[in-house]
């Protein structure tokens, strides 16, 4: 094996195990916590990746904001931390079951596609990607509307939460 | 030009293998001296010491409670400033490349998003009430 593929192996076992510990734990800001532990695999399969802007957006973005934002809502919203049911319903067999059909209906088309044995697009080394994307996203001929419409769109997101938290008090 | 350099496929490597140098230190560091202490201390608990440490006054109730919802507001407003930063890393990297009207644009962007900081200030909600 590769160490590419030994970090990736690593990786998709700390991804699968802390995923499963986020829907099986009771406590649920540990299932927060753990979902971080998730994200933060996620970030290595980027870097594995060398996309080290994704890296970067995904350790400050999902792990720096919408984590902390979970934790504040179940520390807001619920009274009780700790869930006192049992944590699997009567027929969970039928959706595990339902998930592996997907799975395998997934991967067996994705077997049969053509250029599965394909390689990744190698970028010649020495370029600046994320210079090129930042350059794509004030050009007038390409990004540029999505851009502004972009800002406009988190104007609302935030107007619009802010409303809502605080009517609540 | 030095960021061209350490661009390049090799060096890029390099620097992934200089992170996780550090990510596995940091992960070390904390994890060793629980380990010694685990492995050394003589274990005689007793209720007093299996308490949980509090300066002072003990714990009334269950501390696993409500928080202020203070702090929601500022945990979303942080986040949108996050996303925002999303946007603004790659221009603020293209910036010195590009003619005048980009850093006009980007500032657009950082303009429209201030309204929304100057509601959030206006209703009052980043006073600790």
């Amino acid at each position: 094996m590769t160490p590419d593929q030994i970090i990736f192996i690593l990786t998709a076992a700390l991804i699968i195990s802390s995923a499963l510990m986020v829907v099986t734990t009771r406590n649920l800001i540990h299932a927060a916590l753990w979902l971080v532990a998730a994200l933060f695999g996620v970030a290595i399969l980027y870097a594995v990746l060398n996309a080290g802007f994704f890296v970067v957006v995904q350790v400050v973005v999902y792990i720096g904001a919408i984590a902390i934002l979970f934790i504040f809502a179940v520390m807001l919203t619920r009274r009780e931390m700790r869930d006192r049911g049992p944590q699997l319903r009567k027929n969970w067999w039928l959706a595990a079951l339902l998930g592996m059909l997907a799975f395998s209906g997934l991967a067996f088309l994705l077997i049969n596609q053509a250029d599965i044995n394909r390689s990744a697009a190698v970028i010649p080394a020495g370029l600046d990607t994320l210079g090129a994307l930042g350059a794509a996203l004030v050009s007038p001929d390409l990004y540029l509307l999505p851009f502004e419409v972009a800002s406009i769109l988190l104007l609302a997101a935030l107007i619009g939460a802010v409303y809502l938290a605080a009517t609540r008090k | 030009m030095g960021q061209q350099i350490f661009l390049s496929g090799v060096l890029m490597q390099t620097a992934w293998l200089y992170i996780s140098l550090f990510l596995i230190i940091g992960i070390i560091v904390p994890v060793v001296p629980l380990l010694l202490s685990w492995l050394l201390a003589p274990k005689k608990p007793n209720p007093v010491k299996q308490s949980t440490y509090e300066c002072g006054i003990e714990t009334v109730g269950d501390s696993w409670v409500q928080f202020k919802a203070q702090y929601y507001i500022f945990a979303l407003v942080f986040l949108i400033f996050d996303v925002e930063t999303v946007f603004l890393f790659p221009w603020a990297l293209a910036m010195d490349k590009l003619p005048l009207f980009v850093v006009l644009e980007g500032i657009l962007f950082i303009l429209i998003l201030v309204a929304g900081l100057v509601y959030v200030w206006r209703k009052g909600m980043l006073e600790w009430v």
